[in-house]
């Protein structure tokens, strides 16, 4: 239980997805521009990288580690995940109408989303098992939307206030982002078990 | 003339890393040091090269509706040789790169000009696009490494340009991979507004 409960604080503060380890930074720089769109990015990168790394794991374990296939890990973990992405889409169109007008025109901007090939690669390298890397992978999925919301929380504001010209949108948002990574570093050294 | 147009355009007019913004992930998160940052570099540079003839090789046979598998299998396909090459030629290099040499896949870089640029462009242009525009993602994954390394430890590719204790080492861990390349973003703008 221990070891769970480290995982999701490590995942979520002390080692976070965007401050600490530099993925996911595109999406968190081009969607976080509103709140509501944030919330809405968030989600469903944390379902497609639950439903990712499940998959990715499951072929690592059963089909590449048998065969001795180590090597086509790359070409196969991301065509099973731009593939997933499209099969969600159609899956949640029909199924879930409402779920898909919110999370719609996210889903095909993940499958260029590092953090979600980046977490399939993780866990295969952690060694975790199915349900640790399930774990891990809906914690870092929460550590990216409370970045991306805490984020687009700063950058509403930052559209009010007075930039000097050369520094106006991304510059001056790369160093909030940079205070922000500063803070976030208050968690290191946390340890839980 | 034109080879070399080409080439300039992707260095400086579409400089990936300070004017399109493109492939964020390893600019940040690889350049703790100048050499990481051109080592890094020149890895998504070999790849891109290579990946553009190969998409331009093929346009005329790949169907314009499963281009984008296509392209990304091509692309995928050259990252795994490209780990295979490092992990047997330079493990050390490597392990310092660790999980951004497979994320080259993801670097929308690669899979941008593929679909802008060699998709519509002949074998030669398209490897002096791919050279032209990774060594602007070079040129820039190095500047910042180098102005990260210089304000964090006082040192550029290893040489000592003032003691280190007076050196900030926020510059080299999380924080100041955001600030310097925002202050460079700003100075980028600043000189282009002249």
């Amino acid at each position: 239980m221990l070891a769970y409960i480290s995982i999701i604080v490590t995942a979520i503060f002390v080692n976070n997805i965007v401050f600490a380890q530099f993925l996911g930074i595109c999406p968190f720089m081009g969607v976080s521009k509103k709140l509501s769109s944030a919330v809405g990015m968030g989600a469903a990168v944390a379902f497609v990288m639950a439903f990712a790394t499940c998959a990715t794991w499951l072929l690592q374990r059963y089909l590449l580690d048998p065969f001795g296939l180590g090597y086509m890990q790359t070409i196969l973990f991301i065509l099973v995940i731009a593939s997933l992405v499209q099969m969600l889409e159609m899956v949640l169109k029909k199924t879930l109408p409402s779920l898909y007008q919110a999370l719609g025109v996210f889903l095909p901007l993940i499958t260029t989303n590092c953090a979600v090939l980046g977490v399939a690669i993780m866990v295969v390298q952690k060694d975790f098992n199915l349900l640790m890397s399930l774990t891990y992978a809906v914690a870092t999925a929460a550590g990216f939307a409370l970045a991306l919301v805490i984020f687009a929380g700063i950058r509403e504001q930052l559209e009010l206030s007075d930039v000097p010209r050369p520094m106006r949108g991304v510059a001056i948002a790369l160093i909030c982002a940079g205070i922000l990574a500063m803070a976030f570093m208050g968690f290191s050294g946390i340890k839980i078990g | 003339m034109k080879f070399l147009n080409i080439i300039y355009n992707g260095l400086v007019k579409e400089n990936p890393v300070f004017v399109l913004l493109l492939g964020m992930c390893p600019t940040l998160g690889t350049t703790g040091s100048a050499m990481t940052g051109m080592s890094m570099g020149v890895a998504t540079m070999c790849v891109l090269i290579c990946s553009n003839m190969a998409v331009s090789g093929i346009k005329s046979v790949v169907p314009p509706s499963v281009r984008i598998p296509v392209y990304i299998v091509v692309i995928a396909t050259f990252v795994s040789a490209l780990q295979m090459l490092l992990a047997a030629y330079l493990p050390a290099l490597n392990a310092t790169l660790g999980i951004f040499i497979p994320l080259i896949v993801v670097n929308c870089i690669l899979l941008g000009r593929a679909e802008a640029y060699a998709s519509r462009h002949g074998v030669m242009e398209s490897c002096c696009d791919g050279l032209g525009i990774g060594l602007g993602f070079t040129a820039g994954l190095t500047l910042l490494g180098a102005v990260r390394e210089l304000l964090g430890t006082g040192r550029v590719f290893g040489a000592e340009v003032y003691p280190e204790e007076f050196g900030s080492l926020a510059f080299v861990l999380a924080p100041g991979a955001f600030i310097a390349l925002g202050l460079l973003i700003g100075l980028f703008n600043a000189i282009k507004s002249r």
